[in-house]
């Protein structure tokens, strides 16, 4: 749910990384954090189980310039990708705006990548949502394994509409600012016609 | 979309920082703030140098989703206020409609104190905040907002360069 604020002259909208764990939802944030200038980033705020599991959510604001005198902010959020959190996946999807789903290239994570965008859906349903009708990317990560499948069969079993699809190597970058800007780039035209 | 988007104009947020600037200034509080529901920061007052507004206001929208997540596991509608005490510094956060109220103070003040102003102005603050998404509101700065409509994909472009 966007938040046009004029008397600041800012748009704020919500974007959340979605996947199954490990997938590396938390290690695209930190890429888009350690990217940033460090005059201009916000706090990257991690609420993470004592091994580093996300527990909660990830989450850090960004400023990405002005479009016809409005300041353009991105708050980007992570979900907790363990099949137990599920409760709390479904409170960060609320007044979600674009939505990244991190898909595992691993051939041995493609039931995980199924089951959680099944979850997806079925949690945005829940908050009135259409999966279809929201701005959305599907990133292909960890391209790089040995073990990664096929573009083509990755793409197969979990493309949804014909979204911008990304591959992506997250741990060093590649593919993480594609995927933002492609789903930013998404929100802001639905800015546009609404 | 499954709700409307929240419209904040100038006068509107006037409103809003005179209802946080009394609720302050009676409930001996450092920094009144109210955010929505999903974490987007609407209006604040008080210093808040060394305060991160953003972060602060993310984590409590997160922790009253938590809260309220409990509450429906319990049968109840929602907690609608929530206190957190620590050695110097408190947080008080109270529900109202689609947004949240927050308050940060210190041994100044009281909790039973930031209770009772709170409540106040909760009061206030309601009709304000149904207003900034009343369809009206939001048909009208959909009309007002034919800027939006303008932006070109160069204008999205310039943003990632």
């Amino acid at each position: 749910m966007t938040f046009i604020n004029y008397a600041a002259r800012e748009i704020n909208c919500k974007i959340v990384y979605y996947g199954p764990g490990l997938c590396g939802k938390t290690t695209n944030l930190q890429y888009v954090y350690d990217q940033q200038p460090n005059a201009t980033r916000g706090k990257l705020i991690s609420l993470a189980t004592e091994t580093d599991r996300t527990l909660f959510f990830d989450f850090m604001p960004l400023e990405l310039g002005s479009v016809r005198g409005f300041k353009t902010r991105f708050h980007l959020y992570t979900v907790p990708g363990q099949v137990f959190y599920d409760a709390s996946r479904k409170l960060i999807l609320k007044g979600v705006d674009g939505v990244v789903f991190v898909a595992d290239s691993q051939e041995e994570r493609m039931d995980a990548n199924i089951e959680s965008l099944y979850n997806l859906e079925e949690h945005l349903g829940s908050h009135g949502y259409d999966l279809k009708k929201l701005p959305y990317v599907l990133q292909l990560n960890k391209r790089d394994l040995p073990t990664a499948l096929p573009v083509e069969e990755i793409v197969a079993e979990l493309n949804k509409k014909d979204e911008p699809i990304h591959e992506a190597v997250a741990a060093k970058g590649t593919g993480v600012f594609d995927t933002l800007k492609s789903v930013a780039k998404q929100v802001l035209t639905e800015l546009r016609k609404s | 979309m499954s709700e409307t988007p929240i419209i904040l104009h100038e006068k509107q947020y006037g409103e809003i920082k005179a209802v946080l600037t009394k609720l302050r200034h009676d409930a001996a509080s450092d920094v009144a703030f109210l955010i929505d529901k999903n974490g987007q920061s609407i209006a604040v007052d008080g210093d808040v140098t060394g305060l991160d507004t953003t972060s602060l206001a993310s984590l409590a929208a997160g922790n009253v989703a938590a809260t309220g997540g409990m509450a429906q596991l319990i049968g109840e509608r929602e907690f609608p206020t929530l206190a957190h005490e620590g050695e110097n510094g408190n947080l008080y956060i109270c529900v109202i409609g689609r947004a949240l109220l927050v308050v940060v103070f210190n041994e100044r003040s009281s909790l039973g104190l930031v209770k009772l102003r709170t409540k106040q102005a909760s009061r206030e603050l309601l009709p304000i905040i149904e207003n900034l998404t009343a369809p009206a509101t939001v048909a009208k700065a959909a009309a007002d907002a034919g800027m939006f409509a303008d932006i070109t994909d160069e204008d999205i472009d310039s943003l990632f360069n």
